[in-house]
């Protein structure tokens, strides 16, 4: 069974919303990503998103924007991401890992030898937030042969296609808060609720909710009417603000502590 | 030929929608109204009577004599879009686009732009039709194009500087990309080359064939029969791709595409994405790209910001796999040499961008005959380019 399965199973029995944080893979570099990702563990997550860094991420705003460049200045790369998930599952972080990239990087790997690296390095699903349902037959059919979770994306606008992208969804349905690109937020569309009320008619599999969500008591609110919360941006700015105590051996255990702290007032 | 693009926004492995969700219906929906209003006898009316009476078409087929007998035998004809209103091909396009979002009850408009000629012609057609008009341009090009900057700001629209990236054409385009993705409900992208997610490559070519069309039923008039060699300059590829598209199914034409290569395709600084390029998904469509071995986008360099671009329009792409067109490297050098040859044996001043086509001819020249009839496709004009040729020349004439 899919590592993804399994953790949603086990918070359903529990009664509990899986947190879904996301970082920059390489931001500030290889090792202390590996680091975080563990905080990230200690601190209640549930499953973690490893962002591949782009040199042109359309779907992310300046935050992301920003850990990209820095992780892309020292090479990081898609190959360099998924050694980040063996080595954090060596230093004994248990959780499911998703790898979050656009999908040239994906492209150029060549799909078949892709997939046969994402299993080797232990990554149950992929989010690729520029292949729409239109696009991806064929990396869809290769991922659920691999039995790696390809998980779709439903927006607000999408209305009339939630129904035929979430009807083959593995994994959650990743359900977009907000029009626009990642990024804190005060405020969600308005119908937001009814909108993730009509995707979980459609499916019965999990709805993690994304975009925007920044602080504790927003993820507290998602947290009621869905089945997880994925923050990206306000972790990858707490990181960016941490990044002078990590690279100072005196406060780098100091910054990793910021930075679990910061993640558990999200866990609802 | 069949029809192309295919109904998923293909030519062959070309093109397609590579996009986030949340533009999905938009672009569906832009698809249908084009298919729709592009159909409407009043939409073909009040296009055409803007391109007549507002820009000044049709466009000369100009017989460049002087230049033809300084470079040997071929006759060379060069077709004008630089006589456009703001003074580039750019503004068939913006025109259609505009009258587009207009019947789509769209207010606002958004553009991206390189050298500034699409930014204008964008600001110039929300001013004519009554829009508001936001236009993203990389930070460095607002540097390189102080002047239509300001020409767009006149004009009455918000001209955007972008920060990320290398802080040009591309950057530019993912910007565009990111605000429509806040904004789709009420704002109209006019997306200025023959790039992007279907249906734009297919939109742009189409309302950019008017340029092929016309000098097709110019050059018949003129020589009686179709040229051997249609040469243009191409950066995402609007005004090749307007220009070939007539003719395709031509096959004893010859379609030549030139690309920048800015310091030389052997040095990492160009822009030559067919020369250099691999596959790869770009800005929404699968084309040609610049990239390296782990898909990260490389940054273009020309001296030309409308070539400065690392991708190019998915049926470009798909025209030099089938080999119906060839696509050829020219430098900042040799385009400033024919910039200032074209100057000086016509009395007409080409934008960089065009420099290129015309450098390419005369690279050919030598090898054409008396009966070999060439045509330039002259994309506009270089008033915009006076200040950034003489930084480069140092005020001296080569």
């Amino acid at each position: 069974m899919n590592l993804i399965d399994q953790t949603f199973a086990r918070l359903k029995e529990n009664q509990q919303t899986a947190l879904i944080p996301f970082l920059t893979i390489g931001d500030p570099d290889l090792d202390t990503s590996v680091e975080i990702i563990a905080e990230l563990e200690a601190a209640g997550a549930d499953i973690v998103e490893l962002g591949v860094p782009y040199s042109d991420p359309l779907a992310d705003g300046p935050v992301i924007q920003r850990a990209s460049q820095r992780a892309l200045k020292h090479q990081v790369n898609i190959a360099s991401c998924m050694e980040a998930a063996v080595k954090a599952r060596a230093a004994g972080v248990k959780l499911p890992f998703i790898l979050f990239t656009y999908y040239n990087p994906v492209l150029q790997f060549d799909l078949e030898r892709f997939f046969e690296e994402v299993k080797k390095h232990d990554i149950s699903g992929l989010i690729i937030p520029d292949l729409p349902v239109e696009e991806s037959a064929e990396l869809s059919k290769r991922a659920e042969a691999a039995e790696i979770h390809l998980i779709p994306l439903v927006a607000p606008t999408s209305n009339e296609r939630i129904k035929s992208i979430v009807a083959s969804a593995k994994g959650f349905v990743y359900c977009v808060s907000s029009l626009g690109v990642t990024g804190e937020r005060s405020s969600f569309f308005d119908g937001v609720e009814e909108f993730i009320a009509q995707v979980k008619e459609y499916t019965d599999i999990p709805a993690a909710v994304g975009f925007g969500i920044s602080n504790g008591e927003q993820a507290a609110k998602f947290a009621r009417i869905c089945d997880g919360v994925v923050v990206g941006s306000a972790i990858v700015r707490q990181i960016e603000e941490t990044i002078p105590l990590l690279q100072n051996v005196d406060t780098r255990q100091e910054g990793l502590l910021q930075i679990r702290k910061f993640v558990a007032q999200l866990k609802a | 030929m069949t029809q192309l693009p295919d109904q998923n926004g293909r030519f062959g492995e070309f093109g397609g929608r590579f996009v986030p969700e949340t533009l999905m219906n938009a672009l569906i929906h832009l698809e249908e109204s084009y298919n729709h209003y592009s159909e409407e006898p009043s939409f073909q009316e009040e296009l055409s009577y803007l391109l007549k009476q507002y820009s000044g078409r049709e466009t000369p087929l100009y017989y460049a004599e002087r230049l033809s007998k300084h470079l040997g035998k071929a006759k060379i004809y060069l077709k004008r879009e630089d006589l456009n209103h703001t003074g580039a091909h750019k503004i068939n396009n913006a025109l259609a686009q505009g009258v587009l979002a207009k019947r789509m009850g769209k207010q606002k408009v958004i553009a991206e732009t390189g050298a500034g000629q699409h930014g204008v012609a964008t600001a110039t057609v929300a001013a004519l039709l009554g829009m508001e008009c936001k236009v993203f341009m990389g930070e460095e090009d607002t540097k390189r194009q102080a002047l239509n900057v300001f020409r767009m700001q006149l004009l009455g629209a918000e001209v955007v500087p972008v920060l990320s990236g290398s802080r040009t054409l591309k950057d530019a385009g993912n910007e565009a990309l990111r605000y429509w993705v806040s904004n789709v409900e009420d704002t109209f992208y006019i997306l200025g080359s023959a790039v992007g997610p279907h249906p734009y490559p297919m939109m742009v070519r189409n309302f950019q064939r008017i340029i092929g069309d016309e000098t097709r039923r110019q050059i018949l008039e003129a020589e009686g029969r179709l040229p051997d060699h249609v040469v243009a300059a191409i950066g995402g590829g609007s005004n090749a791709i307007g220009m070939f598209y007539p003719f395709i199914e031509d096959k004893e034409v010859a379609l030549i595409g030139v690309e920048a290569a800015g310091k030389g395709v052997e040095t990492a600084f160009h822009a030559a994405t067919m020369s250099k390029g691999t596959k790869g998904v770009f800005q929404g469509s699968m084309s040609y790209l610049l990239q390296d071995n782990f898909g990260q986008v490389q940054e273009a360099f020309s001296i030309s910001a409308g070539l400065d671009y690392p991708g190019v329009g998915p049926e470009h792409s798909y025209l030099k796999d089938i080999e119906r067109a060839k696509y050829v490297p020219v430098t900042d050098q040799e385009a400033l040499d024919a910039l200032q040859l074209l100057c000086r044996t016509e009395g007409i001043i080409p934008a960089l961008e065009s420099a290129h086509a015309v450098a390419q001819v005369i690279k050919m020249a030598p090898g054409l005959s008396s009966d070999d009839i060439v045509v330039i496709c002259l994309s506009g004009r270089g008033d915009k380019d006076v200040e950034s040729i003489m930084a480069y020349t140092g005020g001296n004439q080569a």
